[in-house]
């Protein structure tokens, strides 16, 4: 019944593998690609020490999450496979959500909810339906690592000038002198850009992420 | 026998195995971790104490250390009714040491359920002197008072609890020996908008209230106003967060309600007792 194939054994590394990392950094971004993910993108980018653990606690998701889906692959039954991977997923954001409270509770008190949202961003759904559960764990797990990092990639660029120009602080250090103090840029006149620090600015630096990509790779260009 | 994947049994049975395995893993994951996150909070209830007394000597201390520094440091604790009375046996020194599960003491109140329990059905429906009168007839109130010695000095440390625009905001409210003026505040919140509304939990906004007073010269209370920057009024008053309105207009909510049942208290003869042995 279980067919014996022979089969040559893959490098760790192949050329394919590579390709399951650096693809989602560039030409299949979950993020400005793909346009999943969005929702967190917006909510959680205000700071850069904020976006770079939401990364983290994304991409451990997303690797355990695929590696276990790609393991289970053969058991799961069709029918509730959607609810198959949920669970999975839902499990494993909760258990990164107390472990984030019990170890590092600052930092899990500023991310609040969004924690929680992990469990419903598309990225993580996407990819366990269109790869993991087709795939095996190793190529499963690059796959989520390159996705992690492809999403992760936007959240700090955007952060990055989301904080700057709307705080003016970088991870919380002061770049452009204090702004209740007025010290610093701040005594010849400049001022922080509020809009900055609401959720709609993200959208603009996502759409010129978007558009700085796509001119220097016309091959994502639709419509010609 | 292969199994086929796509009957009915074996889904049910999968799904079954499922959600035992994973419900298991929870409970055992929660279970062991929860000492943790609960020293943490309890920790942090104690630092946000210490910081509110405003000394720098207490500004400092840790989250680690709030635990030990709590009992050297908090030499008193109680709780009182809304009228300002000490609710019967709360009175505890530092020497008894702190039980989370006890009624009866003004650590373990637990001030966020009782708002949403109590408070917050009242302030939705009342306002002004009916909701004076509807506070004063629920009992289920507490009002905790952690009464504080620094360098030989009094303190009061004070906990507000209110809400702002997304979820509880609160804080702890130190005052000075003489029960009038603040010495150190601290405000935190759950889930106010980073940026906005999250800025009451900055320095730069709490250490507005410090050296303001709660009431005006002839003794009267005058709660201290949260307003727009740049707002004239008359009494005391500090600037809210522009952009974060709601959660201001909390804080000022709050602390007018709450510090209302203090100054009552230190006008009684137990309070004015305190003020004098120092």
């Amino acid at each position: 019944m279980s067919e014996v194939a022979v089969k040559e054994k893959e490098p760790l590394f192949s050329k394919k593998n590579k390709k399951l990392i650096t693809d989602p950094l560039n030409d299949t971004n979950p993020v400005t690609i793909q346009v999943l993910g969005i929702c967190s993108a917006l909510a959680v980018t205000v700071k850069m020490d904020a976006a770079l653990v939401m990364s983290m606690a994304v991409l451990a998701v997303l690797i355990i999450g695929n590696v276990i889906v790609s393991l289970m692959r053969n058991m799961i039954p069709g029918k509730i496979r959607i609810i198959v991977q949920l669970v999975v997923v839902a499990a494993l954001v909760i258990i990164v959500d107390q472990v984030l409270k019990a170890f590092v509770y600052d930092v899990s008190k500023q991310l609040s909810v969004f924690v929680g949202l992990i469990i419903t961003n598309c990225i993580i759904m996407g990819r366990l339906e269109a790869f993991a559960l087709a795939n095996k764990p190793w190529a499963s797990a690059l796959d989520g690592l390159g996705n992690g990092i492809g999403y992760g990639v936007i959240l700090v660029v955007v952060a990055f000038f989301k904080e700057l120009f709307g705080s003016g602080t970088l991870l919380g250090y002061e770049i452009f002198g204090n702004a209740t103090d007025m010290t610093g840029l701040y005594a010849m006149g400049y001022e922080n850009n509020g809009m900055m620090l609401l959720p709609p600015s993200s959208l603009v630096l996502v759409a010129i992420y978007i558009w700085i990509q796509k001119s220097r790779n016309p091959s994502l260009q639709e419509g010609h | 026998m292969a199994i086929n994947k796509e009957s009915n049994v074996y889904t049910v049975v999968f799904a079954t195995l499922m959600v035992v395995i994973v419900g298991g893993l929870l409970a055992f994951v929660s279970s062991s971790l929860k000492p943790i996150q609960e020293d943490n909070v309890r920790n942090e209830k104690k630092q946000l104490i210490l910081k509110a007394i405003g000394s720098e000597e207490t500004k400092s201390i840790t989250r680690e250390d709030a635990g030990e520094q709590f009992k050297k440091y908090v030499v008193e604790r109680l709780i009182l009714d809304y009228e300002g009375n000490i609710i019967e046996g709360t009175r505890l020194t530092n020497e008894t040491p702190v039980d989370i599960k006890s009624a009866k003491d003004a650590f373990a109140v637990d001030l966020k359920k009782e708002y949403k329990k109590f408070v917050q059905p009242l302030t939705n429906k009342y306002a002004g002197t009916d909701l004076v009168d509807e506070l004063t007839k629920e009992t289920n109130i507490h009002y905790p008072l952690f009464i504080c010695e620094v360098n030989d000095k009094k303190h009061y440390v004070i906990p507000v609890m209110g809400k702002g625009l997304w979820a509880g905001v609160w804080g702890y409210i130190g005052l000075e020996s003489d029960a009038r003026t603040i010495s150190g505040a601290v405000f935190d919140h759950k889930s106010e908008t980073p940026g906005l509304g999250a800025e009451i939990s900055k320095d730069f906004f709490s250490d507005q209230f410090i050296e303001k007073t709660i009431v005006d010269e002839s003794g009267k209370y005058t709660p201290i106003k949260v307003v727009k920057p740049g707002t004239g009024v008359t009494q005391p008053y500090v600037d809210g967060i522009s952009g974060g309105t709601f959660t201001s207009v909390g804080v000022d909510e709050m602390m007018n309600r709450t510090l209302a049942v203090y100054h009552k208290f230190f006008q009684r003869e137990e309070g004015r007792q305190l003020l004098t042995n120092i």
